[in-house]
């Protein structure tokens, strides 16, 4: 019987033939990610472990990233703790304060291939799908015990199958087809599940999208996302000079459930608060008012995204009594879109331009005050994410954050890119 | 090392649970568990002040040692803050009950040795304040006037949780 993506990378790493949904299986990791304060506390499991070394220096990637820069001399102490662990230890890829957000890093510096097992301390590890690795998140604790073994276990995941055909009309990202997903399959729709991207629409997408939709699958709860990798994989990760080793999915693999997306057909969404299953397209929310406008994130802070939002804002102005912030992913797209005049193209419209790290997503900066409401191209607007309870997040495109922060409240992008 | 075929010091760990009913709805997420804000703060002391204070700034100082919890579909999705289980366990919570859970919440609580029960029936069977007698090897949960049954977990699990989390169990088995 054929395999799918997880069955056979998961059949490959416990050094099997053949692998079932629900079998249990020990693996070690190509590459283990963790990052910032939770550090910390991996470092702490580590010690009471009592082994003297890390397993592999090469293979723990450590970044901060989330509390960054620190606005809390505790946190400020976090980050001091874990440069010294890096050092003691000899970790080979340390990103500190600054370099950028964990998922753009991995992908951007090469560290996660096509056919690679990665596990990452956050939960959205599950972004290096793009390039057809099989990456999943887990726990701190786990994490200072994996940096001693190198060895844990996994239940081999049932697969879901989604087709996608044709390809994206314009004003219309991967951030949209996400959303639409989630909206039809809901937040626990994937729980415990490989999502597999297939289809004659998947050549259309390029990485950069590919990571929009592969980092959001957990918001369905998926176990990892992943788009098999092909000519585009291959393309984008020539750079790195290495030799892929890609795991592709059997013609006659057996899927738990199968969705198909017609691109072509689909419209901006966004999410309302306080769940992302709560989809809408656009349009039927548009004309809500809005207090900030956040570009970034691991989900959408790209150079793509920038170039998106520098092209729509380009020569106007955000609405008045509209906080719009902008965060590149890192340091490299920070680079990047100055260098194509998108970051001074934001600062003439208004925007505010962060530091590249996880600050507005997860509340650690650009706080909202109670009942305001906030349009975010990050990935949750669960209530209290991005600061007081009573503050409102939607989660949209940043085509539709860029065309929402001209008009001061909520409206499709298209308009503004026709 | 063999994570699955492991046999640890058990003989602290007690099979059977009670304690008193927290009830909770669906998709709490991580961030009404234990608000992001706080995912920078380290010091263990701090973490239970927080718990559940996404749901209700107060619901830190209802909590009781004992207390289990019992919630509906999806508890703990979101973040892979190991905080989340750590703010419940250093709360007192001593098992968690819901319809279903969020991966890694699930995995993070077995890894620091706090029992998490998939149940689809006990959000219906069970009400806030009822005393709850809960059987880990049997899968049997009795109430004061309803039970439940559930399928207790896989043997390797029951280990991790039965060594007292994930770090005793690992320090265990490199001893060996």
């Amino acid at each position: 019987m054929g395999m799918t993506f997880a069955e056979k990378l998961l059949a490959e790493k416990s050094g099997k033939s053949s692998v079932i949904p629900g079998e249990i299986v020990r693996v070690t990791p190509d590459r283990l990610m963790s990052v910032s304060a939770s550090n910390v506390i991996a470092i702490r499991s580590f010690l009471e472990l009592g082994v003297p070394t890390v397993w592999d220096p090469d293979r723990i990637v450590l970044i901060l990233d989330h509390e960054t820069p620190p606005n809390d001399p505790a946190h400020a102490e976090s980050h001091a703790r874990v440069r010294r662990f890096a050092a003691e230890q000899g970790i080979t890829h340390f990103f500190d304060v600054g370099e950028g957000i964990c998922h753009q890093l991995m992908i951007e510096k090469g560290l996660a291939f096509p056919g690679e097992l990665i596990f990452g301390k956050d939960s959205h590890t599950v972004t290096y799908g793009a390039v057809g690795a099989f990456s999943t998140p887990i726990d701190a604790t786990e994490m200072g015990c994996l940096w001693a073994t190198g060895e844990t276990w996994l239940k081999v995941p049932p697969s879901i199958r989604v087709r996608l055909d044709g390809s994206l009309p314009p004003g219309v990202y991967g951030k949209d087809l996400i959303l639409h997903l989630i909206g039809r399959l809901g937040g626990d729709g994937a729980t415990y599940m490989s999502v597999e991207f297939s289809g004659p629409g998947v050549a259309t997408l390029p990485v950069s999208e590919r990571m929009t939709i592969a980092n959001m699958t957990i918001e369905m709860g998926a176990k990892n996302g992943v788009f098999p990798a092909d000519a585009v994989t291959d393309a984008y990760l020539a750079r790195f000079g290495r030799k892929t080793h890609a795991v592709i999915p059997d013609p006659d693999a057996r899927y738990a459930r199968e969705e198909s997306v017609e691109l072509a057909a689909l419209t901006p969404q966004i999410a309302a608060p306080h769940q992302v299953d709560n989809v809408h397209p656009v349009a039927e929310l548009a004309g809500i008012p809005l207090h900030q406008v956040f570009i970034g994130s691991c989900t959408n802070g790209r150079l793509e995204d920038i170039a998106i939002a520098a092209r729509i804002l380009g020569g106007r102005k955000i609405a008045p009594g509209v906080r719009l912030l902008v965060s590149p992913a890192s340091r490299q797209v920070f680079l990047d879109a100055m260098g194509a005049g998108h970051i001074q193209a934001l600062s003439r419209a208004g925007a505010i331009i962060l530091p590249s790290g996880c600050g507005p997503c997860f509340g650690y900066t650009g706080n909202l005050a109670a009942g305001e409401r906030c349009l975010a191209t990050s990935n949750r607007n669960f209530k209290g994410r991005m600061g007081h309870p009573a503050a409102e997040v939607y989660l949209a495109s940043p085509a539709t954050a860029a065309a929402s922060a001209v008009a001061g409240k909520i409206v499709d992008p298209r308009s503004l890119i026709a | 090392m063999n994570v699955l075929d492991a046999e640890v010091e058990t003989s602290r760990f007690s099979k059977r649970i009670t304690g008193r009913v927290i009830k909770l709805g669906d998709a709490i997420d991580t961030d009404l568990i234990y608000p992001g804000r706080y995912v920078p703060v380290v010091d263990p002391a701090e973490w239970p002040r927080h718990a559940l204070e996404g749901i209700d700034p107060n619901f830190p100082s209802r909590l009781q040692p004992g207390d289990i919890i019992v919630a509906g579909r999806n508890f703990g999705c979101g973040s892979s803050r190991s905080q989340a289980v750590s703010c419940l366990k250093l709360a007192g919570i001593v098992a968690i009950v819901a319809a279903s859970f969020g991966r890694i919440f699930f995995r993070n609580a077995i890894n620091q040795g706090v029992p998490v029960i998939e149940c689809a029936d006990a959000h219906h069977l069970f009400q806030e304040g009822e005393t709850l007698r809960i059987d880990l090897a049997e899968g049997r949960i009795e109430g004061a006037e309803n039970s439940a049954s559930f399928q207790p977990l896989p043997a390797f699990m029951m280990a991790i949780l039965g060594a007292g989390g994930l770090v005793p169990f690992t320090r265990a088995l490199l001893a060996k």
